[in-house]
């Protein structure tokens, strides 16, 4: 019965796997869909990804606390966002290529302090077994669900609530539609815009203390691969909807997930191949979901990536 | 913001003519220098807090980077990749892309070069690197022309698909190099078969550099000549101000955005080309090598002027060579460069804020209120 389970181990190891994956995509489109609410785009946060990766390791061991790492991963993210929130806040400084310059900047930031923490262990983040009711070893791994990822599901929701229903989320999405109406309305429109993105800053933090705490569960240069870019074209598919974020996020897990997924059941043939699919996903995704002549429906007016 | 000389305008004179133009054109050499010696100069201040001397740093670059003959020689032999990458950025820009990815035409397009290699072997070696050229500049023009494209007709942003085809591009590399085009000889880490010394690029009479610096020198005053000189990049200009202008003159704006977009790809298909055929000798996972990304700080630091970016490549290619030393002497992580470059590439974009605002470079506006 436990042994082997043939063909079914793959979409079993699949689920399993975007469990697993999804987090730090959950926790990164959660931030950028925040951030582009109020009308700007975070290129960065791949950058901000790995420093959060790297932050949270080292504190994790350092204190001998590993939720200790993530705040410390999410204090890091929101200060790369508010870096970021300044900066834009300047006339004439384009939001996307300042992205592009604080992802380079973090990344280099993570490498440079990252060093001595690569051979070090660090204490994990604790999981709960929702797979107690099965015997079968396979269910009880795939079932096996990190805190951070029901927090970051709990998040969707909460998110989803103030965008639709709070004073706070209202005041975003004015920011983000319009400046003009903000202002008309006695908002501070770049004041609005700095604290969404800090705040995206810091989740995507926390979404890098994931890596680097629970899976893969190590601190090293890999240790993302382009997660926090795909999460960004992943809020433009999830049309700025934080619950269609959480689907959108389980699904790139699961595309994640397939390359380990089969070479567990002995496929390795073409093994880099499927190690792409994320990203063919992705692009496949914002191929098909973009159009030169309308609008996105439901992107904010004043994002630049949709004007 | 008004600068400290628009007091005194009036009592200097108002500068006419060619004086009057310097001052307007310096504007776009000033900035840019201030903005690199700011982002230096927070580098320093980031040594200094590590209690690394900031002052021992620069010295290093320069002994490493500058120094001597042989220094010159380390540095110049890296600034080929650099100045094909920035110009993969720089010919997009011209018409508002921001594309991001040119490593991964780089990348590819050193596969190309191996496996064409690999095919024509019996060919004469001239004519065998010309075949070996052409098809790392059609895979660049193809993966870069391809993002122009989807910008174009799909309305998809070139620079998260730029960048998610340079991981793609990765991937297929590493695909192909321990699959399909893998030579059972290289055990260590796969590559594509060894060229043979006859299809290998050589160095430059009276230098110890090979032909990439010689090409990339001459792709860098083409691509000014293009921009600057012709009705093409004319065009280019006018639809990178203003689509619905370029569209209304009846400009083929599809055209010109494939188009250069496909030019940069080519570029950057020469700088897989050299490193293949000139440096490594065979396509591995070296080819990933990061230029593409600082090409990008170059691009942006020459702002997007193909002249411009030769010094500035210089200037990086000789702060990457000193890499090496800073390690060992100073016992930095190799990750300093990069957070070297981080910081300019920072300080260059917040100087954009600047342009238009110090009364210094608008003689026009001195004694005015």
């Amino acid at each position: 019965m436990s042994g082997d389970l043939g063909l079914w181990g793959v979409p079993l190891a699949i689920l399993g796997g975007a469990i697993r994956v999804s987090t730090p995509f959950l926790f990164v489109s959660l931030g950028e869909c925040l951030t582009e609410r109020s009308g700007r785009i975070n290129l960065g946060l791949e950058g901000t990804l790995v420093f959060g990766a790297m932050s949270g390791y080292a504190v994790a061991y350092l204190t001998g606390d590993a939720w200790m790492g993530v705040a410390a991963a999410a204090a890091s993210g929101a200060v790369f966002g508010l870096v970021h929130g300044l900066i834009c806040s300047l006339p004439r400084v384009n939001d996307i290529a300042i992205g592009i310059a604080l992802m380079l900047l973090g990344m280099g930031l993570a490498f440079f302090f990252g060093k001595p923490f690569i051979q070090p262990v660090a204490p994990d983040l604790p999981s709960i077994d929702l797979g107690w009711w099965s015997d079968i070893p396979q269910v009880q791994a795939a079932l096996r669900v990190n805190v951070l990822f029901i927090v970051g599901g709990v998040l969707a929701m909460l998110m989803w609530w103030m965008f639709r229903a709070t004073r706070v989320g209202l005041i975003i999405r004015v920011v983000g539609d319009s400046t003009d109406a903000a202002r008309a309305m006695g908002i501070r429109a770049d004041l609005v815009r700095i604290l969404s993105t800090a705040a995206g800053g810091a989740l995507a933090g926390t979404g890098g203390a994931y890596l680097s705490l629970f899976y893969p569960g190590s601190w090293n240069e890999g240790v993302s691969s382009g997660q926090g870019l795909m999460a960004v074209a992943l809020v433009i598919f999830a049309r700025w909807n934080p619950l269609a974020c959480f689907w959108a996020a389980l699904l790139f897990g699961g595309a994640g997930a397939l390359g380990p997924a089969l070479q567990s059941v002995g496929v390795s043939e073409g093994y880099y191949l499927f190690y792409a699919a994320p990203y063919v996903l992705t692009l496949g995704l914002l191929i098909a979901t973009s159009s030169p002549t309308r609008a996105l429906t439901g992107a904010p007016g004043e994002l630049s990536i949709t004007k | 913001m008004v600068d400290q000389a628009a007091g005194g305008g009036s009592a200097l004179g108002v500068p006419q003519g060619l004086p009057a133009l310097l001052l307007r054109r310096s504007e776009a050499f000033v900035i840019p220098l201030a903005a690199l010696m700011v982002g230096f100069l927070v580098f320093s201040l980031f040594l200094l807090a590590l209690g690394k001397s900031p002052v021992q740093f620069y010295q290093i670059v320069y002994q490493a980077g500058f120094g001597t003959a042989f220094s010159w020689q380390n540095t110049l032999s890296r600034v080929s990749p650099l100045l094909f990458a920035a110009l993969c950025v720089a010919l997009p820009a011209r018409l508002g892309l921001v594309i991001i990815g040119g490593e991964g035409a780089i990348v590819l397009a050193g596969v190309a070069t191996g496996a064409v290699g690999l095919a024509v072997m019996g060919f004469p070696a001239p004519v065998a690197l010309a075949l070996m050229a052409l098809g790392a500049c059609l895979t660049g023009a193809v993966w870069i022309g391809a993002v122009g494209a989807l910008r174009h007709y799909r309305g998809v942003n070139e620079t998260i698909a730029s960048l998610l085809m340079a991981y793609i591009a990765i991937a297929l590399l590493n695909h192909l190099v321990e699959g399909p085009l893998r030579d059972p000889a290289s055990l260590n880490k796969p590559s594509t078969a060894p060229l043979p010394e006859a299809l290998r690029v050589g160095d430059m009479p009276g230098f110890d550099v090979h032909w990439g610096l010689g090409v990339g020198v001459l792709a860098c005053v083409l691509a000014w000549v293009l921009i600057d000189r012709t009705t093409w990049g004319f065009a280019a200009r006018i639809a990178g101000g203003n689509v619905r202008a370029a569209q209304v003159q009846g400009l083929p704006v599809g055209l010109l955005i494939v188009g250069f977009s496909a030019l940069g790809g080519v570029c950057a298909g020469l700088a897989g080309f050299f490193e293949v055929a000139a440096v490594h000798g065979a396509a591995n996972a070296s080819l990933a090598a990061g230029y593409g990304f600082t090409g990008i700080l170059v691009a942006f630091l020459a702002r997007h002027n193909p002249l411009a970016i030769l010094p500035v490549a210089v200037l990086f290619a000789g702060i990457e060579a000193s890499s090496g030393l800073l390690q060992r002497r100073m016992d930095l992580p190799d990750a300093t460069t990069l957070v070297l470059q981080g910081f300019v590439f920072v300080a260059i974009l917040i100087s954009e804020t600047f342009y238009g605002r110090f009364r210094l470079f608008q003689p026009e506006l001195w004694g005015k209120p």
